[in-house]
C-alpha cells in the first residue's frame, strides 16, 4: 500500500519544502572567499538551457556568474536561472535512501534499498507479469539518463510501459511535426527569430516561460518585424505586440483555420512551393472555407478586422515565423490546433528558410533531448519509431538482445496513471517526476498511488509523490554528472559536472545500473562513466532521425553546441531544416493535415460557466520541487492566485486579494483573486506549481488529445464564488531551512 | 568598461526581476538588492519598469547629504553612501528625482546601485544589465545601441526648470533628445 507513512504536514515538516536563502556558509562568508573553479554548464531549469557558470568551492556550489560567450543566451539569465544554484547544499537534499516504515521514512543502506526494491519488482513481475511494472521518467534528465532508462525498462524488467513527464508538454507538437515533416524538431533555429518580418505567438507566454527568448523577439521588433499575439491573457510579451488577438480558450484551432481562410481568399499563398513541396493542400483548402472572418469571430472572440490584418501580415511577408508553446499545445486538439499553424507556414512557403518557419518551444530543460532517445512509451532511440522492423533491429543489435526481446509501445504516462487506479499496474518505478503536482485532476492520482503494490521513486528531494513511495533512492541534481541535453533548437549541449553528489546521494545512472545488476541483466548495464553511455547512444541513433553519431563531448565544447542531426564525426551539425526544401518523410513532401474543430473534453454548461486555464509564473518551474525550495524564488510569488477580470469578479462581488472558491466537475480549490484586466472576462488563470489544496490540478480533467495523449490542462469548465472562509493554509509560509 | 553605457528601456521589461535577483549576487553587497522592479499598476496592465541609479552629473542625493556621505567617482559613477558617514537621515531619499535610493534602516545606511563599480571597474558588466533576458537593462558600446534600437538614448531630463543629465541613458522615441516630465516644461511662463 501506498499511503503516505505519516500525514502530509510532518512528512513536510521533515523534507520540506523549506526555503533556502543562503549560499553555504552565508553571505559574508562567501564574499570573502573567493570561488576554486568556475564549471561552464548550463541552467538545470527550461528547455532554453542558458549557458551559465557555475562557482565552485570545497564541492559546493557557491554561486553563478553569467557566461557571456555562449551564444544562445550571451550571459542573460531569468531569475530562476540566477537563483538555481541555491538548489544545491539545501537543507531538504537527500543524502541517503529512504525506506518507508510505519513511523515515516528511514535512511537506509544501499545494499538494503537496492535489494529491497529489486526483490519487489521482481515479485510484481513474477505475479502478474512483466506488463505490471511501469516506468516514469523525466525530461530534465540528461539524454544519457533518459537513453538509459529506456533500455532499463525494455531490456532490464522487459516491461513495455515507460513513458515521461514530457507527455505533459509539448507531445502534442511532436506528433504535429512529425506528421508534417517526419521528424519531431524545431526546424529553425532561434537566431532566426528576429529576421522575421512577422512573428505570430501563439499560445506561449514567452517572457515568464521562457524568458530570455524576449530578446529575440524584441529585436525581431527592432529590425521593424512585427509582433502578433495569441492568448487569452496579456502576458507581458504582450505589451509590444502590434496585433493582439484575445482568443477564447480551446478556439485556438478556429482560428487558426480562419487565417488560412483570409489568406487563401485573397490570394496571398505561395502557390510554386504548395505545388513543388507540399501534399494535402486541397482538403485543407477546401476545410478552411467555412471559417470565414465573422464565424470564427462569433466563435474565439477575436474580431473579424484582426483576424484579417494578422492573414494579411503573416500572408504578405516574405519571411514569417510562428512561435508556440503549451497554450495551443495543452488540448485534447493539441495535434491539430499544432498542424494548423504548420498549414499557415506551408502554405506562405515560411519553411526552410532564414527567417522564416514555425517553431514549437520546448519547455523542460532536456525536452527535446529527453524524448530523443527511448523514455517514450512508443520511440527507440534517434527518434525510431519502436513498431519499425528496422529501427528494432538496429537499436536490438547495439544493446546485444534479439529484437523482438524489444517490447512493443506501451502505455503513455496519464494512461500508465489510469492503469495503475484499475490495478493493471501495480508498480511503479519513477525518476525526475512529479505527477501528483503534475498531472490532472490530482485526487485520481493520489488515489491511484495508494494502490500501488510497490513504488519505487529516485529524487534529490522529497516530493509529493514521493510521499507515497515504499523506497526513495536519492539520485543526483543536474550538476552532480555529467552529460548532454538538447536545447530548445535541437543544439546538443554539455552538461558539465560541477561537484560530487553530497552524503550517500549517487549518480543517477549508476542506480539504474545497480538495479539492473539485482534484475540478473548485468552484462547490459555495465558502464563506468557517462561518456560510456553517450558513445553507446551514438552508435543506437546513428542512422536515425536525431542522428547523434557525430557529436562528441570535446565538439560540443569547441563549437558551444552541435544542433542534430550530426551523422558523422566531420559533419558540422544542422541548425536549420528543410534548406533542400524537402522533408523527412519518404515522399520528400511536406504534408497539410486537417484540423477539425471538436469541443473540449471539459465543455462549459450552466453550472460551470467559466474557463479556467492554467500555465506558469516566472519565478517557478514545473511542479516545483526545485523551485519551491528556493527562497527568493518563492517570496516573488508565494502563493498560485487565480486571476479574474474585473468584470467577472464584480458580478461575484469578489474584489482583490479576496479567498475565492473555484469549483470544477473535478473538486474546488481556494486561493486569492487576482483582479486584472489583462485576461479574458470568460476565463480564470491558475498557476500549477503547487500540490496540496494549493493544487490547479486538482481542478483539470483527464481528457486526452486521442493521437499524442497529451492532458487538455488549457480548457477546463469551473464557476467561481467568495469563499466564506480562508483556506486552512492561508498565513502559513514555507519555514526556512537557512 | 571603456566605451560602453548603460542604457535603460522600460518599454522591454517583462518583469520578471532577474535584474534585482542577480544584482543580490554582486560581491561587494551579496544578499541584499540595490535596484528594483515596479508593476505600474497591475489590475490594469501587465506594464512593469526596473529603477537603477541614473548616476546624475550633479546628484541631488549627494548635495542634500549632510554628512557628505556620497560621493561621485571620476568616471561618473554615484557611490553608495560611505558607512562611517552616514547618518540614515533620508535626505537622499527625499531628493532623488528618480526615487532610487533606498534607506536599509536594519544597516542604519542609505545604499544605491553603484553600477556594479567592482564589476565595471574590473571589465565586467554590471550583474543586471548582463543577465536582463529582455535587455530593458543593457551595457553595451554607444555604437551597438544606435544600429540596433528603434528608440534613441536620451540622458537629459526636466523636472519642471530642474535639469538633470545623467550618466545612464533612458530610452526615448526617435524624435525626442530630452524628456520632459514636469507639464511646466512644455509651456510659455514668460522668459525664465
Amino acid at each position: 500500500m501506498a499511503r503516505t507513512p505519516l500525514p502530509v504536514e510532518t512528512l513536510i515538516d521533515q523534507y520540506g519544502p523549506h526555503l533556502n536563502y543562503l549560499p553555504p556558509g552565508g553571505w559574508r562568508d562567501e564574499s570573502r572567499n573567493p570561488a576554486e573553479k568556475l564549471v561552464k554548464t548550463h541552467c538545470c531549469f527550461c528547455g532554453q538551457q542558458c549557458g551559465i557558470q557555475l562557482k565552485v568551492r570545497g564541492n559546493q556550489v557557491i554561486g553563478f556568474e553569467p557566461w557571456e560567450e555562449f551564444p544562445f543566451n550571451r550571459g542573460m539569465l531569468c531569475p530562476k536561472g540566477v537563483k538555481r544554484y541555491l538548489q544545491s547544499n539545501h537543507p531538504d537534499r537527500l543524502l541517503d535512501p529512504l525506506l518507508r516504515t510505519e513511523n515515516g521514512f528511514r535512511a537506509a543502506t544501499w545494499e538494503e534499498a537496492l535489494d529491497f526494491t529489486a526483490r519487489r519488482l521482481r515479485e510484481v513481475q513474477e505475479r502478474h507479469g512483466k506488463d505490471a511494472v511501469a516506468v516514469f521518467g523525466g525530461a530534465s534528465l540528461t539524454t544519457e539518463k533518459s537513453y538509459l532508462l529506456g533500455k532499463f525498462a525494455r531490456v532490464a524488467l522487459g516491461t513495455r510501459h515507460i513513458d515521461y513527464n514530457g507527455r505533459l508538454c509539448m507531445v502534442s507538437a511532436g506528433v504535429a511535426y512529425k506528421l508534417a515533416f517526419g521528424v519531431d524538431r524545431s526546424p529553425n533555429p532561434w537566431s532566426d527569430i528576429p529576421k522575421a518580418q512577422v512573428l505570430l505567438i501563439a499560445g506561449s507566454n514567452v517572457a515568464e516561460c521562457a524568458p530570455i527568448t524576449t530578446d529575440y523577439v524584441w529585436r525581431c521588433r527592432d529590425n521593424g518585424g512585427k509582433l502578433i499575439v495569441i492568448d487569452p491573457r496579456m502576458t507581458p510579451i504582450t505589451r509590444n505586440a502590434d496585433l493582439y488577438l484575445p482568443v477564447r480558450p480551446g478556439m485556438d484551432v478556429v482560428l487558426l483555420m480562419s487565417l488560412l481562410h483570409v489568406i487563401l481568399r485573397d490570394g496571398l499563398e505561395d502557390r510554386e512551393f504548395i505545388g513543388k513541396y507540399t501534399s494535402g493542400f486541397e482538403a485543407v483548402a477546401e476545410s478552411v472555407k467555412q471559417y470565414d472572418p465573422k464565424r470564427a469571430a462569433d466563435m474565439t472572440g477575436v474580431p473579424p478586422e484582426a483576424i484579417e490584418k494578422a492573414a494579411h501580415w503573416f500572408g504578405e511577408a516574405d519571411r514569417a515565423v510562428a512561435l508556440h508553446a503549451r497554450g495551443i499545445e495543452h488540448h485534447s486538439k493539441g495535434v491539430e490546433n499544432c498542424s494548423a499553424i504548420i498549414n499557415l507556414c506551408l502554405a506562405t512557403g515560411n519553411i526552410g528558410r532564414e527567417g522564416a518557419g514555425c517553431m514549437m518551444i520546448t519547455g523542460q530543460g532536456n525536452g527535446q533531448g529527453g524524448r530523443e532517445h527511448g523514455q517514450k512509451c512508443d520511440q527507440l532511440p534517434g527518434q525510431r519509431m519502436i513498431n519499425d522492423a528496422e529501427g528494432r533491429a538496429h537499436v536490438a543489435k547495439v544493446w546485444g538482445i534479439a529484437p523482438e526481446e524489444i517490447p512493443q509501445a506501451g502505455y503513455t504516462a496519464q494512461e500508465i496513471m489510469n492503469a495503475v487506479h484499475r490495478g493493471e499496474i501495480k508498480a511503479l518505478l519513477s525518476i525526475c517526476f512529479n505527477p501528483l503536482v503534475s498531472l490532472p485532476n490530482a485526487d485520481f492520482t493520489r488515489e491511484a498511488l495508494e494502490k500501488l503494490e510497490f513504488f519505487g521513486v529516485v529524487d534529490f528531494f522529497l516530493s509529493e509523490t514521493a510521499h507515497h513511495a515504499d523506497v526513495v533512492l536519492a539520485g543526483s541534481l543536474q550538476e552532480e554528472d555529467e552529460g548532454v541535453v538538447a536545447n530548445v533548437e535541437g543544439r546538443v549541449l554539455h552538461i558539465q559536472k560541477a561537484v560530487d553528489p553530497p552524503g550517500n546521494a549517487r549518480m543517477d545512472w549508476t542506480i539504474y545500473c545497480d538495479l539492473a545488476r539485482r534484475l540478473g541483466k548485468e552484462k547490459f548495464f555495465s558502464y563506468h562513466a557517462s561518456r560510456e553511455i553517450f558513445d553507446e547512444l551514438r552508435e543506437a541513433s546513428r542512422g536515425g532521425h536525431a542522428d547523434y553519431y557525430g557529436i562528441t563531448y570535446e565538439k560540443i565544447d569547441r563549437q558551444m553546441g552541435v544542433f542534430w542531426p550530426c551523422p558523422s564525426l566531420d559533419h558540422p551539425g544542422t541548425p536549420r531544416l528543410f534548406e533542400d526544401r524537402k522533408s523527412l518523410h519518404d515522399d520528400g513532401k511536406f504534408r497539410f493535415l486537417l484540423t477539425p474543430y471538436r469541443e473540449s473534453g471539459d465543455p462549459l454548461d450552466r453550472d460551470f460557466p467559466i474557463y479556467l486555464t492554467t500555465g506558469r509564473v516566472v519565478s517557478q518551474y514545473l511542479s516545483g520541487t526545485q523551485t519551491r525550495r528556493i527562497g527568493a524564488l518563492v517570496d516573488q510569488y508565494p502563493e498560485p492566485r487565480v486571476e479574474i477580470h474585473p468584470r467577472l469578479a464584480e458580478q461575484h462581488g469578489i474584489t482583490d486579494g479576496d479567498w475565492t472558491v473555484i469549483t470544477t466537475r473535478r473538486a474546488e480549490i481556494v486561493l486569492r483573486a487576482m483582479v486584472v484586466r489583462t485576461i479574458r472576462p470568460d476565463t480564470v488563470f491558475i498557476p500549477y506549481h503547487w500540490g496540496g489544496a494549493k493544487s490547479a490540478n486538482k481542478l483539470t480533467h483527464r481528457t486526452l488529445d486521442p493521437r499524442s495523449k497529451i492532458p487538455e490542462f488549457k480548457v477546463s469548465a469551473c464557476r467561481i464564488g467568495k469563499a466564506a472562509n480562508a483556506p486552512e493554509w492561508a498565513g502559513q509560509k514555507p519555514a526556512k531551512g537557512s | 568598461m571603456f566605451g560602453y553605457e548603460f542604457y535603460v528601456d522600460p518599454s522591454r521589461c517583462i518583469g520578471c526581476q532577474a535584474c534585482v535577483n542577480a544584482c543580490a549576487e554582486c560581491e561587494t553587497h551579496r544578499g541584499t538588492p540595490m535596484i528594483h522592479v515596479d508593476y505600474l499598476d497591475r489590475a490594469n496592465t501587465i506594464a512593469t519598469v526596473p529603477f537603477v541609479c541614473m548616476h546624475c552629473d550633479d546628484p541631488a542625493c549627494a548635495k542634500v547629504c549632510p554628512a557628505d556621505a556620497i560621493k561621485k567617482t571620476e568616471d561618473g559613477v554615484v557611490q553608495s553612501s560611505l558607512k562611517p558617514r552616514c547618518i540614515a537621515c533620508s535626505n537622499c531619499v527625499l531628493a532623488c528625482p528618480f526615487g532610487i535610493p533606498k534607506m536599509m534602516t536594519e544597516l542604519e545606511q542609505m545604499m544605491k546601485c553603484d553600477m556594479c563599480y567592482d564589476r565595471t571597474s574590473a571589465g565586467k558588466r554590471p550583474m543586471c544589465a548582463t543577465v536582463c533576458p529582455s535587455q530593458a537593462l543593457a551595457y553595451v558600446p554607444r555604437e551597438e545601441m544606435e544600429k540596433n534600437r528603434r528608440e534613441k538614448p536620451v540622458n537629459v531630463f526636466h523636472f519642471g526648470r530642474q535639469r538633470v543629465a545623467t550618466k545612464v541613458f533612458m530610452m526615448a522615441p526617435a524624435q525626442e533628445n530630452e524628456i520632459l516630465i514636469d507639464v511646466v516644461d512644455y509651456i510659455w511662463e514668460g522668459k525664465a
